[in-house]
């Protein structure tokens, strides 16, 4: 017989999880730039902000690691509290798509029917446009700032969730300790909150770690387009878009670092992912 | 047959599996031989190892299984030391097999002929004769229209016709081994008998040697010349099929014999016998027998000291007191259980009940005017097979299905309300029911005493102490220790969830529960103990039972009453011995006669013609006429048939005449 | 449509009566509702209405747009359906090998870079040091097909990248659902070779549902021409709503959004009667 406990369980995953070396080195990454996003202005060698013009475009040197842009910045102190910004704005945005989504997804698939058919439509519709496409509208008519970035991904990526927990519950609708709890009268938010709930927990988190990849994803490309986070912010994609002019005069490091911050924190998140995914499957 | 050379030999093997990085030894020191032509059983429970030991024998072992030790001879040959090429060769020509899901077995977008027609490329057929001994092939499974078949994709054929084709194909080559994994388990009953009886034919036609694989004692003794019994990854048993039936040298073997529900006993008479404890865990380090922890004679000896493989007059036992097995102490009935008084109260009445799903053209009626009384302290039977709305009806009297309008319910002379919303608290508390999966029925992530204490609360409202009270009280009744209340479900075996649902079930004191299959997720040898445990709760709380089962053993021993049922209609109900005894129905009779018994290996089977129409063709007249044998031309096929009533209580619906009903022993 | 646009247009120091002679002409001074209404029934006769920015009619622009737009991503499924689909074969057959793990992982990093990280990466190696390929993808009036497609080879990387990790994930999973299947042990125990068994019988089966990813991912391909566009000056279907949606042009924007939904309706459809095609369980309905 299986004399494992609960606790047991959950440390036995995560015993399995840190053997994964791919898992690992995401989960270092992420607690880096989670660090710099923190500490950074702490801990930064020069002010991200202030401007030196004098030594505007120096290439990478023992002063300035990763050298200085157009304005004469630091580019080594703004990579770091470029974390910030993006930091804040994608996992508030991830929480609160992973809530609506969750919300409609339990709906949609306990109650079924008309609801679900007309929810459906909802997402299906949204999840017909491209992301980047529906923040570009919403956000020209709502005009930018960090609050409606976050609004905007929050309500775009609220569908993908709800289908993922949409079938997730359909799948546990099916079981019968929803019948055996409709048997004792049992009201629909337990059944909801209480029953279904924990047992489709383990996808929503796979999909939210997935999420908040996009959500980065998404936030840096809309900084890099104009219509994301706004000057005068350190951000990545806010400092590509600004001097990815300058590669053609061979200012490479104006915009290399910011990319290998962008891509470094997404690959960690997605690897972590990834690990928790491949637990579930095991 | 002058060649002596065994078909395959198993010397000494041992399989494991790693798992998370970890070896687990499923075969241990297996050593098994069958000759040429002759038909081997394996028998034992579920995880005992006897897929391991088919997959092993045809070198096709999971990716994380490997033969740890022994070897494993076909025809002579070691298959282990075969290169790529011979291996091929090898399953080209000498062996092939069948398993479990016929469906999932044939490739989904491959026409049946081309997929039949490779085994004859593969074995150097012309090519221009491969359509004709494709046809000639199916004809031989008794597949009556072979160029149709052949143009058909596997979806588009029922369960039965998809087994016979993986059997052609599998006999194609004329092997000499043929390993048949659980090949009906999974079919209806009565397709489970036509495929039994086509194996059966075609062993006389070829030579091949066949290695039978089942959990099912019946379908063994049937099949089988020879049979192994397999415990925990050993042989723990083998012998003649007579021999392990009649006279078993293993406290294993004869505590499964007799734990299985036989013809002619009943709960009234004496409750099962049962096999304590569990099965041990993969890997287990076991000093001494591995059955000592559950064996009713153990001794220190068996504790420290494991036994040898012996052989006397054929007959083989591991175990150091075979004699012992014969002479296992018999459980008693302490108490005599009430017969339930003949004429008591209907609790339940249910008139006209009909339950359609979907609209227009897609509209089915999944059942059909059932009209039938449940007695208080009674259990009523209900037996057909799959699709005749046995579970329909059960989520319809649950009130989890809306039946059509029309339909008449009445709990306790009171108009019962089409969906437990509508029902008030008293009626929902009184009908309650067991699922057949507890997997299924339990939530995996809540502890059996919330599932409990939730229960009290809502449907019988008691609280605190008194709510402590009720748990403790239904957690001996269903012997369940304090320590099990604490815990999730995939913490407990199949039989301790199935006891945990149970005592849900009588959280509130109902006084119908619906028993859907409680017993086929569980191994024989835990089945007994549950159904002692359903009957002795019946007997203390005067509980009226439905008992859904496809296992005629398991309702004969239950129940009083039976209900047959055949597409969404009852066909006939009565006293279940009578049901038993005869007169039949048609129908009952190809029932009763399809499923294997002990003892009743000779026996002749009625048999259907055709397969089982579905609800949305409905056949006119009497629904059954498209396959009875029976069927009077003109007649059957046009008007609905007239209620016989034989005698008190036992109803049939047939055409015909009373003395014209088939009768089985 | 939210805002004052002839105010958008004229920027805020223009006169007011200007603004309103503007709001009138356009007809952007009646109410949303109306404008709204009007704009749909034009749409679904073929009329886009005018352009706000240039103040000519949308459907020349979108069409153009769109060609072009669709020559780029022609250009990238051209190379990553084969590419994703071997990768993922390769990765399922190399199950847990070291093999899949490094496709696997590098699928994976492939897939969640923003294109316009790759796409500047790409623009310094092969456009600014080595200088194989031109760092703008828009060619000269009257090039030819060859020299259209080199310009289109560059930019065409990033979404290559964005979708082969995609499409590597789902043949893999396929290929694996269909080597675990019975009917490959079945074909297996018939004494198939390996090669004869993943060719006849695993293929088919396990690339199927690959084939509605292709088709779902097209939406995500042209979210990401609104990158790569703008970073490579490319005049398709995303720089012309991006510029749409810079100047507040609303019967633009609009009109690109609907047909990148038509287009993703469409797609979507084709995808399916492709899937039933193939499947005979579609094909050939239920048990007899
Ligand atoms: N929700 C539903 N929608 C449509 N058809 C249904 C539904 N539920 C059941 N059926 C059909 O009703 C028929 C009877 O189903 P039911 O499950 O009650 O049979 P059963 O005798 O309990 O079968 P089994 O022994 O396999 O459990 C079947 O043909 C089934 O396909
Ligand atoms: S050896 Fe002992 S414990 Fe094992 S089966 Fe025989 S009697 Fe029972
Ligand atoms: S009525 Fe006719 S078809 Fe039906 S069971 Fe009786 S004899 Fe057979
Ligand atoms: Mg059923």
């Amino acid at each position: 017989m299986n004399t494992q406990t609960a606790a047991a369980g959950w440390r036995g995953d995560l015993r399995r999880l840190s053997r994964s070396a791919s898992f690992d080195i995401g989960v270092v990454i992420v607690l880096f730039w989670v660090a710099c996003a923190l500490f950074g202005p702490h801990l930064v060698p020069y002010d991200p902000f202030a401007d030196d013009l004098l030594n505007s475009l120096m290439p990478p040197s023992f002063a300035h690691w990763f050298g200085t842009d157009q304005l004469g910045r630091d580019v080594f102190s703004r990579v770091i509290v470029g974390a910030r910004d993006i930091l804040t704005v994608a996992p508030i945005a991830t929480v609160l798509s992973t809530i609506l989504g969750t919300a409609l997804g339990l709906t949609m698939g306990y109650f079924g029917g008309v609801i679900d058919e007309a929810l459906s439509r909802i997402v299906d519709a949204v999840l017909a446009l491209p992301t980047v496409i529906v923040a570009l509208l919403a956000l020209t008519a709502l005009g930018t700032s960090n609050i409606t970035v976050m609004v905007v991904i929050a309500f775009s990526f609220a569908p993908v969730i709800a289908r993922t927990v949409r079938s997730a519950v359909l799948a546990e609708r099916g079981f019968d300790y929803v019948a055996a709890a409709e048997l004792r009268r049992e009201n629909t938010f337990y059944i909801l909150f209480i029953e279904i709930l924990p047992n489709v927990l383990p996808p929503i988190l796979v999909e939210a770690t997935v999420r908040l990849g996009y959500a980065i994803f998404t936030v840096a490309t809309l900084s890099f387009i104009g219509f994301g986070i706004q000057p005068p912010s350190p951000d990545w994609g806010l400092s590509i878009s600004s001097n990815y002019g300058l590669i053609g005069g061979g200012f490479w490091w104006t915009v290399v670092f910011d990319g290998a911050a962008i891509a470094s924190l997404i690959i960690g998140i997605n690897l972590i992912a990834d690990g928790i995914e491949g637990l579930r499957h095991d | 047959m002058t060649d002596t050379t065994p078909a395959l030999q198993f010397e000494n093997l041992s399989v494991a599996y790693r798992v998370k990085g970890v070896s687990r030894p499923v075969l241990a020191g297996v050593s098994l031989e069958i000759r040429k032509g002759e038909a081997y059983g394996l028998v034992g429970e579920s995880g005992c190892g006897k897929s391991t030991a088919a997959f092993a024998a045809l070198r096709y072992l999971p990716r994380n299984g490997a033969v740890t030790a022994g070897r494993i001879l076909i025809d002579g040959q070691d298959i282990g030391q075969m290169a790529p090429p011979a291996l091929r060769q090898l399953r080209r020509q000498s062996v092939a097999m069948v398993y479990q899901d016929p469906g999932k077995a044939l490739n989904p977008s491959l026409t049946i002929g081309r997929q039949v027609q490779e085994v004859f490329e593969l074995a150097g057929v012309p090519r221009a004769d491969w359509a004709a001994r494709t046809v000639e092939i199916l004809a031989k499974v008794q597949i009556s229209d072979p160029q149709l078949v052949m143009g058909r994709y596997p979806h588009q054929l029922s369960g039965g016709m998809q087994q016979r084709v993986a059997i052609a194909m599998a006999i194609a080559s004329n092997p000499t081994l043929l390993v048949l994994d659980e090949p009906t388990t999974g079919l209806d009953a009565t397709v489970e008998a036509e495929v039994l009886d086509l194996i059966q034919h075609l062993r006389r036609e070829l030579s091949t040697a066949i290695l039978f694989i089942s959990h099912n004692l019946a379908v063994i003794a049937r099949m089988c010349d020879r049979v192994g019994v397999l415990y925990a990854g050993r042989l723990v048993e083998e012998a003649p099929t007579a021999q392990i039936f009649n006279a078993p040298q293993h406290p294993y073997t004869a505590g499964l014999l007799s734990c299985l529900p036989q013809a002619g006993r009943s709960k009234d008479q004496a409750p099962l016998a049962t096999i304590p404890g569990f099965l041990p865990v993969p890997g287990e380090v076991i000093s001494g027998c591995v059955f000592a922890a559950r064996c009713a004679v153990a001794d220190d000896l068996c504790r420290s000291t494991e036994p040898a493989f012996r052989v006397a007059d054929g007959h083989a036992s591991k175990c150091h007191y075979p004699e012992r097995a014969g002479a296992l102490p018999v459980v008693a009935k302490a108490g005599a259980t009430l017969r339930m008084a003949e004429q008591a109260a209907a609790i339940l009445q249910i008139e006209n009940l009909s339950k359609s799903f979907g609209d227009g053209d897609q509209r089915q009626r999944v059942l059909r005017d059932i009209g039938i009384e449940l007695r208080k302290g009674e259990t009523l039977g209900l037996v057909g097979e799959s699709g005749s709305g046995k579970t329909t009806l059960a989520r319809c009297l649950l009130g989890l299905l809306q039946p059509d309008m029309g339909s008449e319910l009445k709990f306790a002379g009171e108009p019962l309300a089409g969906r437990t919303a509508a029902r008030t608290r008293d009626q929902v508390k009184s009908i309650q029911i067991v699922f057949q999966n507890p997997d299924s029925a339990l939530n995996r992530s809540h502890t059996v005493r919330r599932m409990l204490e939730r229960t009290i609360s809502l449907l019988v409202g008691l609280k605190g102490a008194a709510r402590e009270a009720r748990v403790q009280a239904l957690t001996q009744g269903v012997r369940l220790t304090e320590r099990h209340l604490a815990s999730m479900p995939r913490q407990l075996s199949g039989g301790l969830k199935q006891r945990v649902a149970i005592a849900r079930a009588f959280a509130s004191d109902p006084q119908v529960l619906i028993c859907d299959e409680p017993t086929s997720a569980l191994d024989v040898s835990v089945q007994a103990a549950i159904l002692n445990l359903l009957a002795d709760l019946q007997a203390e709380t005067q509980v009226s039972y439905i008992l859904i089962s496809h296992d005629l053993g398991v309702v004969r021993y239950l129940s009083d009453r039976i209900a047959v049922m055949y597409l969404g209609q009852v066909l006939e109900i009565g006293p279940a011995e009578t049901v038993f005894s005869g007169p039949h129905h048609p129908y009952t009779a190809a029932l009763l006669s399809s499923a294997p018994a002990i003892g009743d290996e000779g026996a002749e089977r009625v048999k259907l013609v055709g397969a089982l129409p579905t609800t949305a063709q409905r056949p006119t007249g009497c629904v059954f006429h498209t396959r009875c044998p029976q069927s009077i031309p003109g007649l059957c096929g046009s008007k609905a048939p007239p209620q016989i009533v034989l005698e008190a209580g036992h109803v049939i619906e047939c055409h015909l005449p009373a003395d014209a009903l088939p009768v089985r022993g | 449509m939210p805002g004052n646009v002839g105010r958008a247009m004229l920027g805020p120091f223009a006169d007011q009566a200007a603004v309103d002679v503007l709001n009138h002409e356009m007809g952007t001074d009646r109410p949303v509702l109306v404008q709204y209404a009007d704009w749909i029934s034009g749409f679904v006769t073929g009329d886009m209405g005018m352009s706000y920015a240039y103040r000519s009619p949308v459907a020349p622009f979108l069409g153009t747009a769109l060609l072009n737009s669709a020559k780029l991503a022609a250009v990238a499924f051209v190379l990553v359906v084969p590419l994703g689909i071997f990768g993922g074969v390769i990765a399922a057959l190399y199950r847990g090998r070291p093999t899949d793990r490094i496709l696997s992982v590098v699928g994976l990093s492939a897939t969640v870079v923003p294109e316009f990280v790759s796409g500047i990466l790409l623009i310094l190696i092969f456009g600014v040091w080595l200088r194989w390929f031109p760092i703008s993808a828009t060619w000269a009036d009257g090039a030819g097909p060859l020299t259209q497609l080199y310009h289109l080879i560059l930019p065409a990387i990033p979404l290559v990248l964005i979708l082969f990790g995609y499409i590597a994930r789902m043949a893999r999973a396929g290929m694996i659902e269909a080597l675990d299947a019975d009917y490959t042990r079945t074909a297996v125990l018939k004494g198939l070779s390996y090669p004869q068994v993943i060719w006849r019988h695993v293929l088919r089966n396990a690339l199927l549902p690959t084939i509605s990813v292709i088709a779902t991912q097209t939406v995500y391909l042209i979210g990401g021409l609104v990158v790569i566009e703008i970073l490579f000056h490319y005049q398709g279907i995303g720089s012309l709503i991006y510029t749409a949606a810079k100047k507040k042009d609303f019967p633009m924007l609009q009109a690109g959004v609907m047909s990148i939904g038509a287009l993703f309706a469409l797609t979507t459809l084709l995808a399916d009667l492709l899937y039933a095609r193939l499947n005979p369980r579609i094909r050939f309905g239920g048990q007899e």
